[in-house]
C-alpha cells in the first residue's frame, strides 16, 4: 500500500507539473479557454468508455474543469480485476466551453487463463477503440438549484473491436457499432446528492467487448444507465451505479452491471476512483465481481 | 481602508480644476462618502428591499444558529473577502470595489438568507454585479473561497451546501460575460 500511495502522489505531482504549462499553451490557441472554472468533482470522472460520468454510467456533464469560458481535459487509466478476466481502459477527453466533449478510449478485455478454457488461447485479448462526442443541450447540473431542470446532453460513441472473426464465430453480427445516448444529470446541492440517468440506444454485447448484435437480436435497443452520488466533502464522493445491457448472443447470457464507488479528488488535476463492480456473467463465466481502480489526471 | 478613501476624496476633488485645460471628459466624478455608513463610499440611490438579496430565506433559525449567528457569519464573511482579494484568479475584480461596503452587505445578505434577524440593505444581484465583468470560472472561484471560509469556521459540509444551493442560481445575474 505505501508504494501505491507514493505512486499516486508522484502521478499527482507529475500531473500538476505537466498540466499547467500544457493548459497555458492551449489557452493561446483557443479563444475563451480559461481552465479550472468548475468546482472540484463536478466534471465527474472518466467512464470506462472515456466520456465524463461515473465509472460505468455516462453523465450529462462535460469532463474536465473548463467552464463556459474555458476548456478542460484529462487522461485516464482504469483497471478492473475480475475473477476470470481483466479489463483495462485508458483514454483522453477534452471539453470546450462546457458545451462539447470529445473523447477517445482504448479498452482491453484480457481473457487471461480463461482464454484457454474458452478455446481462444491463454491471454487472448479483445481490444476495442471508442471515439465519443457529447453535446450539452440545456441546464446546468450544479448552478440551477432553483429548478428541477437537470443538465441534459446527447452523445454518440463509435466503437471498433479488433476481433471480428471471433465475434462472428460466437454469433455476433458486427465488430463495429455506433451508440446514441441522452443523459440527464442533476446535483441536488441542498441534499449533497447527485443523480444521473441516461438512455443509450445500443446493440453492443458487453458494451462492445464481444461485438455488436447477435443471433437473438440485431437492433439498437434503449438501455438505461444511472448513478447516485453523495458528496461527503469537497473532495470525496461515494455512490452507486446501475447499467442495463442487451442480451443478443445465444451462446452466453449477459447481465446488468452494478457498482458502488468512491471518488477522491484532492485538487483539479488528479482523482482516484475505486469501486466494487458486479459485471455478472461474461461469456458463460458467472459472477464477475471485483475491484475497479481508475486514475485520472488533467485540468 | 478608510484613510485611503478619504485620501482619494482629496485627490479627486481638485481633478476637475486641472482637467479644464485638457478635456472635461477625463475628469472623474468626485467620490462622496456615505453619511449613513461611515467608511463606505456613497452609491447611486436605489430601492431597498430584502428581495434584493436574491434568495428566499430559510425558515426558522436553525441555519442561522448552525452558522454561528451574527458572530459566525461575520467571521465567515471576513475570511471570505480576505481570500477573494488575495486570490490571483479573481482579486482584480474586487480590489477596486468598496470592501467596507462589500463586507457589510455580504454579512447582511448571508444573515438574511440564513434566517437571521437581519435585513438586507444592498442592491440586487444584477445591478451590483453589472459592471464587474465576472465570468463563470470567476463564480467557481468565489464559491470555492466561500466553501473554504465556511469550513474554516466550522460549518458542517451539508449546511454549507444548503446555503450554496440558495446562492447558486444567482450566477445568472452575477456572470455577465
Amino acid at each position: 500500500m505505501p508504494h501505491i500511495a507514493e505512486a499516486a502522489a508522484a502521478v499527482g505531482l507529475l500531473a500538476c507539473a505537466v498540466a499547467t504549462p500544457v493548459a497555458a499553451q492551449i489557452a493561446d490557441w483557443i479563444p475563451e479557454s480559461r481552465t479550472g472554472g468548475k468546482l472540484i468533482l463536478t466534471g465527474g470522472v472518466s467512464t470506462l468508455e472515456g466520456s465524463g460520468g461515473g465509472g460505468l454510467a455516462t453523465w450529462a456533464v462535460t469532463s474536465g474543469y473548463g467552464e463556459r469560458d474555458g476548456i478542460g481535459g484529462n487522461v485516464h487509466a482504469t483497471y478492473v480485476n475480475l475473477p476470470d478476466y481483466e479489463l483495462r481502459s485508458w483514454g483522453a477527453s477534452t471539453s470546450f466551453w462546457d458545451r462539447v466533449e470529445v473523447s477517445v478510449a482504448r479498452q482491453e478485455f484480457d481473457t487471461g487463463e480463461t482464454g484457454a478454457a474458452l478455446g481462444l488461447g491463454a491471454g487472448f485479448t479483445f481490444t476495442q477503440d471508442i471515439v465519443g462526442v457529447k453535446v450539452k443541450l440545456i441546464g446546468d447540473a450544479v448552478y440551477d438549484q432553483d429548478t428541477w431542470m437537470p443538465q441534459v446532453a446527447v452523445g454518440v460513441q463509435h466503437k471498433a473491436n479488433d476481433q471480428g472473426a471471433i465475434i462472428a464465430a460466437v454469433g455476433g453480427r458486427d465488430d463495429e457499432g455506433t451508440e446514441y445516448y441522452v443523459a440527464a444529470t442533476k446535483l441536488f446541492l441542498a441534499e449533497s446528492l447527485l443523480v444521473s440517468g441516461a438512455v443509450r440506444f445500443t446493440d453492443a454485447n458487453q458494451t462492445g467487448l464481444l461485438g455488436f448484435g447477435g443471433d437473438l437480436n440485431d437492433d439498437l435497443e434503449p438501455q438505461f444507465e444511472g448513478s447516485v452520488g453523495y458528496l461527503l466533502n469537497r473532495n470525496l464522493a461515494i455512490g452507486a451505479e446501475y447499467r442495463t445491457k442487451p442480451d443478443n448472443l445465444g451462446f452466453a447470457g449477459e447481465d446488468d452491471w452494478f457498482d458502488v464507488f468512491a471518488a477522491w479528488a484532492p485538487n483539479r488535476h488528479f482523482s482516484v476512483t475505486a469501486a466494487y463492480v458486479d459485471l455478472g456473467s461474461i461469456a458463460t463465466f458467472e459472477d464477475q465481481r471485483g475491484l475497479y481502480l481508475s486514475l485520472q489526471v488533467g485540468f | 481602508m478608510r484613510a485611503l478613501l478619504i485620501a482619494a476624496v482629496f485627490i479627486a476633488a481638485p481633478a476637475p480644476l486641472l482637467a479644464q485645460e485638457a478635456e472635461d471628459d477625463l475628469s472623474l466624478p468626485p467620490i462622496v462618502m456615505s453619511t449613513e455608513f461611515p467608511g463606505e463610499v456613497e452609491v447611486e440611490p436605489y430601492q431597498r428591499s430584502n428581495a434584493n438579496a436574491g434568495a428566499t430565506p430559510f425558515e426558522g433559525t436553525e441555519m442561522w444558529e448552525t452558522f454561528g449567528g451574527a458572530e459566525g457569519v461575520s467571521a465567515i464573511v471576513e475570511t471570505f473577502v480576505e481570500r477573494i482579494v488575495a486570490d490571483p484568479r479573481i482579486a482584480e475584480i474586487f480590489m477596486a470595489q468598496d470592501q467596507v461596503r462589500l463586507r457589510r452587505t455580504l454579512k447582511e445578505q448571508f444573515g438574511y438568507i440564513l434566517g437571521g434577524p437581519v435585513a438586507y440593505s444592498g442592491r440586487d444581484m444584477r445591478s451590483s454585479h453589472a459592471d464587474l465583468g465576472i465570468q463563470s470560472a470567476d463564480m467557481g472561484a468565489l464559491v470555492e473561497n466561500l466553501q473554504i471560509a465556511m469550513s474554516e469556521h466550522g460549518v458542517p459540509f451539508r449546511a454549507q451546501n444548503r446555503l450554496l444551493a440558495k446562492l447558486a442560481p444567482m450566477r445568472r445575474d452575477v456572470v455577465t460575460r
